[in-house]
């Protein structure tokens, strides 16, 4: 069975449940079987928030991440929380930016996008989680880039016009980072 | 067929409710269900249907007896600490033989107890809970497209039977985001000649009540109402089988558990073990008959639960202590691990039938 596990973590305000949802509408338009789950509670204010997402060509058992496939760690809190709990062979995306130590896992393919930085120089601050999920695009195909424009019609609502181009644009960065 | 859209468990029960012909909600914040809030005061005024956020819990579930004493289709929602603070009131809508939706978000307890998800209000939600010979028709959806349809299927039972209805689910359900289509919702017809709904002159009044001073008459509307529970223990348990064909050994797990254990299930059977699982999806009227059948081929029960174990002893009732029942749990917010249930399926492997 094809499943792909997915956790999204970080601060909360990065941005990360947005991270996820962007993900997880690429399940709704390709028919994919697809779960979210958000941390909640106190830990989203001011803690660290995460976020699980589960893609599978059959029902879904768990929608609990606990040992991904694919580790987006915005935060050192975050990278030192989850580095151990993803599989061997796994990938870990590291926002270089704010996670100053590097992975210790040799069994797994690590990345690091700077992506904070990087989205500040746009000056776009708050997409780097979307600089992160451009890269993540970029490395495992996870979602066909055809369906990019399609999922941000849907996630950004009508009200927000402006930040469709944002997010389209600091997809692009991640996507084209080496 | 309508649209396939992305919802968290709680707006698709708010969704399905307001499809199901509920317009009105009488609720309290709390969390994790307080999307259900949320999405009722942004869409009931809309539909010319009332949201009203109570002053406490116990403030909405006494606007449900009054509308529900009308005939109107109602609902209240909250979580576990809420739910207790209802109690009296849903006894009393049992006593009144009155038909709601009382939704039921779980999270840690007991006494405050904590806000992550939890699946410990299963006695509550089961055997009681407030005061009274009474029951619930308790439903537990495993899924956001279950809880829409239970949703909608349990104003319906309600109404059949005149029994309040609870959705039973917790902190993992409500918050999750899954595909689903809001549809395939029957809205049944049932005699509401009870209600009150004004004589206007033609008709002798109608009496909503649970007090009586009278022991045999109190008697008599338990016996009475004891006959609609047999009848609903007849006709309305559900339940799921996941590869039982062969199953020696046999998960009885409900909701957010039962999805853990099929991951377990999925992984003990590339080990050769022969495990299946039964999934109550009414937790009342408990799929008793069919437990007790799969007794014969099954030689070991494992509960898997949010909770401390608190569905052992249905499984033993059910299966009338034939089988040794063993639970995988976490309790207080915490939620078993599929190999903390592998390792449990490898144990009652183990066991081979020895009781």
């Amino acid at each position: 069975m094809a499943q792909t596990q997915m956790l999204f973590a970080g601060f909360g305000g990065q941005g990360i449940l947005f991270s996820g949802k962007f993900l997880a509408y690429d399940g709704l338009i390709s028919d994919k079987q697809v779960s979210w789950l958000p941390s909640y509670g106190p830990e989203m204010r001011g803690g660290t928030a995460s976020c699980s997402v589960v893609f599978s060509d059959e029902t879904i058992g768990s929608p609990i991440v606990s040992e991904p496939d694919i580790l987006v760690a915005m935060n050192l809190p975050s990278l030192d929380k989850y580095e151990d709990a993803v599989v061997p062979g796994g990938l870990i995306f590291v926002d270089s930016s704010l996670v100053e130590r590097k992975v210790r896992r040799t069994d797994v393919t690590t990345y690091y996008v700077p992506a904070t930085r990087l989205a500040a120089e746009q000056d776009m601050p708050t997409l780097a989680n979307m600089i992160l999920v451009g890269k993540l695009i970029r490395e495992t195909g996870v979602i066909s880039t055809d369906n990019i424009d399609k999922i941000i019609e849907k996630v950004v609502s009508a009200r927000h016009e402006a930040l469709k181009e944002q997010n389209k644009k600091a997809i692009a960065i991640g996507l084209h980072y080496e | 067929m309508a649209e396939k859209v992305l919802m968290k468990g709680n707006e698709a029960i708010a969704e399905a409710a307001i499809q199901a012909g509920c317009r009105f909600y009488f609720g309290y914040p709390i969390t994790p269900q307080t999307e259900i809030a949320a999405y009722m005061a942004k869409r009931m005024p809309k539909i010319g249907g009332t949201f009203l956020q109570a002053e406490s819990e116990v403030a909405a579930i006494n606007m449900c007896i009054g509308v529900a004493s009308t005939g109107k289709r109602v609902m209240t929602s909250s979580s576990s600490p809420g739910v207790s603070l209802k109690a009296e009131g849903i006894s009393y809508m049992a006593g009144c033989d009155l038909p709601a939706l009382i939704v039921n978000v779980q999270r840690g307890g007991p006494g405050l107890g904590g806000i992550q998800p939890s699946q410990s209000d299963y006695f509550q939600a089961t055997k009681g809970g407030g005061h009274g010979d009474y029951r619930l028709f308790v439903v537990a959806p495993a899924s956001v497209q279950e809880m829409v349809s239970l949703t909608a299927h349990a104003f319906n039972v309600a109404e059949k039977y005149r029994v309040p209805a609870m959705l039973l689910a917790d902190g993992t359900l409500g918050q999750m985001m899954e595909p689903v289509v809001i549809d395939d919702i029957t809205v049944e017809e049932h005699d509401k000649s009870w209600a009150l709904t004004g004589t206007k002159g033609e008709r002798a009044h109608n009496i909503i009540n649970s007090l009586s001073m009278l022991p045999e008459e109190l008697e008599q509307w338990n016996i009475d109402r004891y006959q609609r529970y047999a009848q609903i223990e007849k006709n309305e348990p559900m339940w799921e089988e996941y590869m039982m064909e062969d199953a020696e050994i046999c998960v009885v797990a409900f909701g957010i558990a039962s999805r853990v254990s099929r991951n377990a299930i999925r992984a003990a059977r590339e080990k050769g073990i022969r495990v299946g699982m039964i999934r109550p999806i009414t937790l009342w009227p408990f799929p008793k008959e069919m437990l007790l059948a799969s007794s014969e081929k099954v030689k070991a029960y494992i509960t898997v639960e949010l909770n401390m174990g608190q569905m052992v002893e249905d499984v033993e009732l059910a299966t009338r202590c034939r089988r040794p029942v063993l639970s995988a749990n976490r309790a207080g917010g915490c939620i078993p691990s599929p190999e903390q249930v592998l390792a449990q399926i490898e144990a009652a492997n183990r066991l081979g039938g020895e009781q």
